[in-house]
């Protein structure tokens, strides 16, 4: 019997040693390096320090600093930005005709399988100074501004939305057509206009997609590094610098690997709550 | 319409009918142009410099054609090594992260075991996990273990980090490819290997082309981990040496930045194109996301 179980268990060895050499491996160490005042370089051997790493943080004017820019990109791009606009994509998809419909899905599902560099360096060139973006408002007589020095948690928020906005847009297209045709038309023949349709109808039938969205957006929100890397890597000052490339910048261009490393864990920790939620999110749909 | 023309004869009443149906679908493609348009404009800037002899960074009709910044950026140094190591790295990590995940997914879809659950929870919790916050203690992991600045390490960390969500999607692919064939094959003498790789893979085809194009767009599009783990230049994929054009060569050459940015996300996105086809429209990676 015990024979036959391990026999079967066989095929996921590959996966589970790679799994725990490579990814569980990693997060222990980090659990026990956050805990430690290990350096990159000069130093023989680390000792350990117990909260002290966290205590700085929290006392730290730029890890407060990455805490609320990383809330504000988070909520900016993905709960407000990605999420709302995928939803309009998706509802106005249902009433175009073919060919629009066809065009705008290409053209934002092409932002979202973009090389994230190259994301970065495109909306980098559309909102800096001498870019797009000011051309354009210069053609509709509004004021220009140098967007990436004035606003730079906002262009990158902006810049997230641009890359992301596909994912939402694709989850709430198969949402809305599993949303039976009789139950939209019976309450337009009641005679309830659009938005009380989308409010009453179809944002309850579809909140399971909506939880499942959310989530998987502010996931992805929370480990972008590339993106903001590239258009202002950090800056000005410290102006666009959220959790990860604090984190990066502590560790490396600090080299305090210790200290980024209990700055990666709190950022894990916020991640593994989400993850979470989740997974008890799915469990009531299965 | 045609049962609404059936039902009501009198003209006057059907006419504003669907001529608020036809002005709400105009309503919806104008919006979905002005949108359409704003998110086309960093994407025409990158097409329209490449082939701009003096390109900066608005969008604007080219000063004449040039294959110029092309022939700039095509060389070895700049292009080819950059994107074969892009391709090694990638392709590496997606046959591993495959094979893993054909393998695994086989006895969690086909077996019964109280310890399924457990597993594929643990698995998808993995798939959230923000891979950027490991990277540090990644990094000082494989220092330790000198396997930074090698390929295999990088690949083998690809693999893994990808080896969650190909597992999730595998399994439920797999999910999908009736037992009963199955289990004639059985009662004929096949082993678990041979039904495995005779019945069970041939018939998820799709669903093994899906697994492996997104995991390799994923990895070829990845810039934080090779940026990590690797040192040397020589080593570096598209993604980080990319960079080149940015930061150490004081002035910045657009067009030959765009020709590059052209060249290096052509491959996915015609990859995408291929697997959203396939699948019949790009509807399908949302929906099995979703789970």
């Amino acid at each position: 019997m015990t024979r036959r179980t391990l026999a079967r268990a066989l095929p996921l060895t590959p996966a589970v040693v790679l799994l725990l050499l490579f990814l569980a491996g990693p997060i222990a160490y980090c659990a026990y390096i956050a805990f430690t005042d290990l350096q990159l370089t000069g130093q023989a051997e680390s000792s350990f320090v117990g909260l002290e790493n966290f205590r700085t943080a929290f006392g730290d004017e730029g890890f407060r600093n990455a805490v609320w820019l990383t809330l504000v990109f988070t909520v900016v791009s993905s709960l407000v930005g990605q999420n709302t606009l995928g939803l309009a994509l998706a509802s106005l998809m249902q009433r175009a005709s073919k060919p629009v419909r066809t065009l705008t899905g290409g053209i934002v599902i092409t932002a979202w399988v973009l090389p994230e560099v190259v994301a970065g360096f495109l909306l980098y060139a559309f909102f800096r100074r001498e870019g797009t973006l000011n051309a354009v408002l210069d053609a509709l007589h509004l004021p220009r501004q140098n967007w990436l020095f004035t606003l730079p948690i906002l262009a990158v928020s902006f810049a997230n939305v641009w890359r992301g906005t596909a994912f939402s847009m694709l989850v709430y297209s198969a949402a809305l057509q599993e949303i039976p045709r009789e139950v939209t038309e019976a309450a337009q023949v009641d005679g309830a206009g659009g938005w009380r349709r989308l409010w009453h109808i179809t944002l309850p039938m579809i909140r399971r997609s909506i939880g499942t969205n959310l989530m998987l957006n502010t996931l992805q929100t929370l480990s972008v590094f590339g993106l903001i890397w590239v258009m202002t890597r950090g800056g000005p000052g410290d102006r666009s610098q959220t959790l990860p490339l604090f984190m990066y910048e502590q560790a490396f261009q600090n080299s305090m690997i210790g200290y980024g490393t209990a700055v990666a864990l709190l950022l894990l920790l916020v991640g593994a709550l989400f993850s979470v939620l989740y997974l008890r999110l799915l469990r009531t749909e299965v | 319409m045609a049962r609404t023309r059936v039902t009501r004869p009198a003209s006057r009443r059907v006419s504003p009918r669907i001529s608020r149906r036809i002005s709400r679908r105009a309503a919806a493609d104008v919006c979905l142009l002005v949108v359409a348009a704003a998110f086309c404009l960093p994407l025409a800037w990158v097409v329209l410099s490449s082939v701009d002899p003096r390109a900066d960074l608005t969008v604007k009709a080219p000063d004449g054609l040039t294959l110029g910044n092309f022939e700039a950026i095509l060389t070895a140094d700049v292009t080819f090594r950059p994107l074969l190591n892009s391709l090694l790295l990638c392709g590496g990590g997606t046959a591993l992260a495959v094979v893993c995940a054909v393998l695994a997914a086989y006895p969690l879809s086909r077996f019964q075991s109280r310890l399924n659950r457990p597993f594929l929870l643990t698995i998808l919790f993995a798939t959230g996990l923000p891979i950027t916050a490991v990277m540090v203690p990644v990094y000082a992991l494989f220092v330790q273990v000198d396997l930074i600045d090698t390929p295999q390490g990088t690949v083998l960390f690809f693999a893994a980090s990808q080896l969650p969500f190909a597992i999730w999607l595998m399994k439920n692919f797999m999910d999908g490819v009736p037992k009963e064939l199955e289990e004639a094959a059985w009662t004929d003498g096949a082993s678990t290997w041979q039904s495995l790789l005779r019945i069970v893979l041939p018939l998820m085809g799709p669903g093994v082309a899906v697994v492996t194009v997104f995991s390799f767009v994923t990895m070829w599009g990845n810039f934080f981990v090779p940026f990590m783990l690797l040192l040397t230049p020589d080593r570096m994929p598209a993604s980080v040496s990319i960079n080149e054009f940015f930061g150490n060569r004081g002035m910045v050459a657009y067009g030959q930045l765009a020709a590059f940015s052209v060249v290096y996300s052509t491959p996915v996105i015609l990859l995408y194109v291929l697997i959203a086809r396939r699948l019949g429209g790009g509807f399908a990676l949302g929906g099995a996301v979703k789970g």
